[in-house]
C-alpha cells in the first residue's frame, strides 16, 4: 500500500481515542523522567530517600520503570499503533468509540494501580513485572480487548495488504500478552490480599523472568517501536519505506530470534550452562536483523537527507534510529560471556538501557508526538519549530551525558571488583567502589536533568500548538497540513 | 519468498498464528528442558523451607525492593568466591518464590551475607546505614524497627507454599505463628523450632521484645547461603547417583 493513501471516510476514524493517548503519553513521560531524576539524585545523595517507606529508593525504582515503559512507552504504542492502523487499513477502529474508551481509561487505572502499589510496598519482586496479581488480572483483560480492536480493525480493512508496520505492532500485542501470562502466573494467599507467591521457584523461575524481562525489551520497547519507524519515518520523509524484502527478513528473524536471548541476563549464574550458550548464541545473531531493521529505517531517507536540515521532527525520528543501531550493537557485545562477566551487575546495563530508552524509545516517541499533534488537532503545524530544536539538542546532550558518565563508571566497577594487590589480595573493598561512582552518578542525574527539561520544553510547544498558537518566527507556508 | 509471504500479508489470522508459531520456539526450547532435566538443580544436604520468620523477612524484603540494589547469585570467579563466598547453586533458590537473583550490584551480593554480620550491626546498619558504613548510599529503614509482624497469617502464606511445591509438614503450618515468636525468644525453649527448621538463628535481632519487621528482615539476611552443607557437597556429583551415594557416604 502507498503509506499517502487517502482514506475515503476520514471523519469516520476514532481520533478522539488517539489524541487521548497522545497527551497521556506526555504526561507520563514527564512522570518517568522525573522519578528517574529523583532515583538518581537518591544514588547520589542518599539522604533523599527521606528514611521513609514511601519514597525509598527500591519502591520508586519500579515507579520510574515502570512509568517509562509502561506508562510514556505503552501510551505511545496504544496512540501511534491505534492511528496507524486506521488509516493503513482505511477502516476505523473495530469495537467503536466505547472499547477504545474502555481500553484507554482501563490502561490509565492500570498504571496508577500498580504505581501506588510499589509506593505502598505491594510488589512480586520481579523486575519490570512488579505488579501483583490482582494489577495483572486487570491488565490481561484491557490487553485482550486491545488485541480484539486492534485485529479487528486489521480484518475489516479496505486495504488488500497489511502494512508492514502493523505486523510489528501485531507481533508486540501478541507477544507482550503470552509474555505477561507466563511470567505473572501466581497464587495469591487470599483473594482478599494483594500478596501472592509466584508459580515458579529458583532457576525455572529466573529463566522464566528474563525470557519476559529481554522480550519485554524485544517486543514492547523494540518490535512496538518499529511499527513507529515503519509508519512514521517514511511519512515524515515522504519517501516510500527503502526496501520491502528487507522488512519481511527484519520482521521475521527479529521475532523468531529476539524470544531466545533472555539467558544473556543470566551468564555465570546458576542456570545451566547449555541455557547460558543458547541465550548468548541468539543475542549476538540478533545483531544482524537489528542492524537490518536500522538500515531499513535509515535509508528511507534516500534521496530527502537534505530535510535532515530542515526538519526537526525527522531529525528525532532519524537519531532515534541510530540510537536503535547503536545500542542494538552494543546489547550482543554485552551479551558475550566474557564481555558480559564484566559488565553484568554493573551501571554498565543501566546505561545501555538507557541509550536504548532514551535515545531509541523516547526519541522515536517524541518525534511521533510532534507529528501527531498537528494532525489531530488540525493544526497547521507546531507552534514553534525551535523549540522542537531546542528539544532536540538539550534531550541528546542529557543522553550523552548519562551513557558516557554511565560506561565509566560501570566499567570501573567491574574492574575494582576482580582487582588484586601485588600481594595477591581483592584490591578494594566493596565500598570503595560504591565512593567511587558518586562523580558518575552526579553527571548521570545532570544528563537526565537535561532530558527533563527538554520533554518539559515539547510539553509547552505542544500546548501552544493544541490552542492553535503559532510562534513569531515559524515559516508561513507549512509543509505538513492537517487531515493527512 | 514474495510470493509466499503475500498469503501472510494478505491474511490476517494467518499472519497472528505465524507469529505465535514463530516466538514460541526459542521459549519452549529453553524454558521446558529446566523442568525436565534432572542435573537442573543440584542434589545437595542441608537445603530447607523458610522459618516463618525468615520468610516474613523474605516478603519484606521483596516489598522494599531491596533487590533493584542487591544480587543474590555469586558467579563462579576467583574474585567473586573470595569476597563472597562458594559460588551460588541452583539448589539454594528452589523454594524461593519468586527467586531473588538480581541483576544490579549497587550494594553488595547478599547472596551469602548470612553469619557474616552481627544482628547488631544489621540492626544499626537498616535504622541508619551511614552510621556503620560512612559512604553507604543505602536508603535508612528505621520504620521496620517501628512496625510489627502479623502472626496469625503466617500459616496462609505456608499453605499456599505448599500448593506450590515447598515441602511444608502440617506440622510446620501449624506452629507458623508459634515459630514467628520462638525464633526471636532467645530465652525460650527452641527446641521443636529447630527439629523444624534446623540451624535456624534464634536471636532478638532488634533488641526489642517486640516482633517487628526489622527482627524478620535480619533473621532472613543470617539464614542468606547459610544452608548447603558444603562439607558434603562435590561439584562434579550434580548427577542423582554419585550425589545418593555422597550422602550415604556423609552419614
Amino acid at each position: 500500500m502507498t503509506p499517502s493513501a487517502k482514506p475515503r471516510v476520514a471523519e469516520a476514524y476514532n481520533e478522539e481515542v488517539v489524541r487521548k493517548f497522545t497527551l497521556a503519553t506526555v504526561f507520563w513521560g514527564v512522570v518517568a523522567f522525573a522519578a528517574g531524576l529523583f532515583i538518581a539524585l537518591q544514588l547520589a545523595f542518599p539522604e533523599l530517600n527521606l528514611g521513609l517507606p514511601w519514597t525509598s529508593f527500591g519502591r520508586l525504582r519500579p515507579v520510574h520503570t515502570s512509568a517509562a515503559i509502561f506508562a510514556f512507552g505503552g501510551n505511545a504504542l496504544f496512540a501511534t499503533s491505534l492511528f496507524v492502523v486506521q488509516r493503513t487499513c482505511r477502516a476505523p477502529l473495530f469495537g467503536g468509540p466505547a472499547l477504545a474508551d474502555f481500553v484507554f481509561w482501563g490502561y490509565q487505572l492500570f498504571i496508577v494501580l500498580a504505581a501506588s502499589g510499589y509506593v505502598l510496598g505491594i510488589s512480586e519482586g520481579r523486575e519490570y513485572a512488579e505488579p501483583e496479581w490482582y494489577v495483572d488480572l486487570w491488565l490481561t483483560l484491557v490487553w485482550v480487548v486491545y488485541l480484539a480492536i486492534f485485529l479487528g480493525t486489521i480484518i475489516k480493512r479496505r486495504e488488500p495488504h497489511i502494512y508492514v508496520a502493523n505486523w510489528f505492532y501485531l507481533a508486540f500485542i501478541v507477544t507482550v500478552a503470552v509474555l505477561h501470562i507466563g511470567n505473572n502466573l501466581s497464587l495469591p494467599v487470599s483473594v482478599f490480599g494483594a500478596k501472592s507467591y509466584s508459580l515458579f521457584a529458583g532457576v525455572q523461575d529466573a529463566m522464566l523472568q528474563w525470557w519476559y524481562g529481554h522480550n519485554a525489551v524485544g517486543f514492547f520497547l523494540t518490535a512496538g517501536f518499529l511499527g513507529i519507524m515503519y509508519y512514521f519515518v517514511p511519512k515524515r520523509a515522504e519517501r516510500p519505506v527503502y526496501s520491502y524484502r528487507l522488512s519481511i527478513i527484519h520482521f521475521w528473524s527479529l521475532i523468531f530470534l529476539y524470544i531466545w536471548a533472555g539467558p544473556h541476563h543470566l551468564h555465570y549464574t546458576a542456570l545451566p550452562d547449555w541455557a547460558q550458550t543458547l541465550g548468548m548464541t541468539f543475542s549476538v545473531m540478533l545483531w544482524m536483523p537489528s542492524w537490518g531493521g536500522m538500515i531499513n529505517g535509515v535509508m528511507t531517507l534516500s534521496g530527502a537527507w537534505d530535510r535532515l536540515r530542515t526538519d526537526p521532527v525527522l531529525r528525532f525520528l532519524v537519531t532515534s534510529v541510530g540510537f536503535y543501531g547503536m545500542s542494538t550493537f552494543e546489547g550482543p557485545v554485552m551479551s558475550i560471556r566474557a564481555v558480559n562477566s564484566l559488565s553484568h551487575y554493573t551501571d554498565w546495563t543501566i546505561g545501555h538501557v538507557h541509550s536504548g530508552a532514551l535515545g531509541w524509545v523516547a526519541f522515536v516517541s517524541f518525534g511521533a508526538v510532534y507529528h501527531l499533534v498537528p494532525v489531530l488537532w488540525r493544526r497547521t503545524g507546531l507552534y514553534s519549530d525551535r523549540l522542537v530544536e531546542v528539544h532536540f539538542w538539550t534531550a541528546t546532550i542529557g543522553i550523552v551525558l548519562y551513557i558516557t558518565a554511565m560506561w565509566i563508571s560501570g566499567i570501573m566497577q567491574g574492574l575494582m571488583w576482580r582487582a588484586y594487590d601485588e600481594l595477591g589480595f581483592l584490591q578494594y573493598a566493596f565500598i570503595e567502589s560504591v565512593e567511587a561512582m558518586h562523580p558518575y552518578y552526579v553527571i548521570r542525574a545532570a544528563g537526565g536533568f537535561l532530558f527533563l527539561i527538554g520533554s518539559l520544553v515539547m510539553v509547552y510547544n505542544l500546548w501552544k500548538t493544541i490552542r492553535g498558537e503559532v510562534s513569531a518566527g515559524a515559516p508561513a507556508a507549512r509543509k505538513f497540513a492537517a487531515v493527512r | 519468498m514474495l510470493r509466499i509471504h503475500e498469503k501472510l500479508e494478505k491474511n490476517s489470522i494467518l499472519l497472528t498464528i505465524g507469529i505465535l508459531v514463530t516466538i514460541a520456539i526459542g521459549g519452549i526450547v529453553e524454558v521446558v528442558p529446566l523442568f525436565t532435566i534432572d542435573e537442573t538443580i543440584e542434589k545437595v544436604d542441608g537445603v530447607r523451607p523458610y522459618s516463618p520468620l525468615e520468610l516474613a523477612g523474605r516478603n519484606i524484603y521483596i516489598r522494599e525492593g531491596c533487590y533493584t540494589c542487591h544480587s543474590q547469585q555469586i558467579r563462579p570467579f576467583r574474585d567473586e568466591v573470595e569476597r563472597y563466598g562458594h559460588y551460588s547453586l541452583a539448589a539454594e533458590s528452589m523454594y524461593d518464590h519468586p527467586f531473588q537473583w538480581g541483576s544490579k550490584r549497587t550494594g553488595p551480593d547478599l547472596a551469602r551475607v548470612g553469619g557474616k554480620y552481627a544482628n547488631d550491626w544489621h540492626a544499626a546498619h537498616m535504622i541508619d546505614p551511614r552510621s556503620v558504613v560512612p559512604g553507604s548510599v543505602m536508603p535508612a529503614y528505621p520504620f521496620l524497627a517501628e512496625r510489627l509482624i502479623e502472626a496469625e497469617e503466617m500459616p496462609e502464606h505456608l499453605r499456599t507454599l505448599r500448593m506450590l511445591g515447598v515441602p511444608y509438614s502440617d506440622e510446620q503450618i501449624e506452629a507458623a505463628s508459634v515459630d514467628l515468636f520462638a525464633q526471636t525468644d532467645p530465652e525460650a525453649d527452641s527446641t521443636a523450632l529447630l527439629e523444624r527448621y534446623p540451624r535456624a538463628v534464634v536471636a532478638d535481632f532488634d533488641g526489642d521484645r517486640r516482633l517487628t519487621e526489622l527482627d524478620a528482615l535480619i533473621a532472613y539476611l543470617q539464614v542468606l547461603g547459610t544452608m548447603v552443607d558444603f562439607t558434603s557437597y562435590r561439584p562434579e556429583a550434580v548427577s542423582p547417583q554419585p550425589a545418593a551415594s555422597m550422602t550415604a557416604a556423609a552419614q
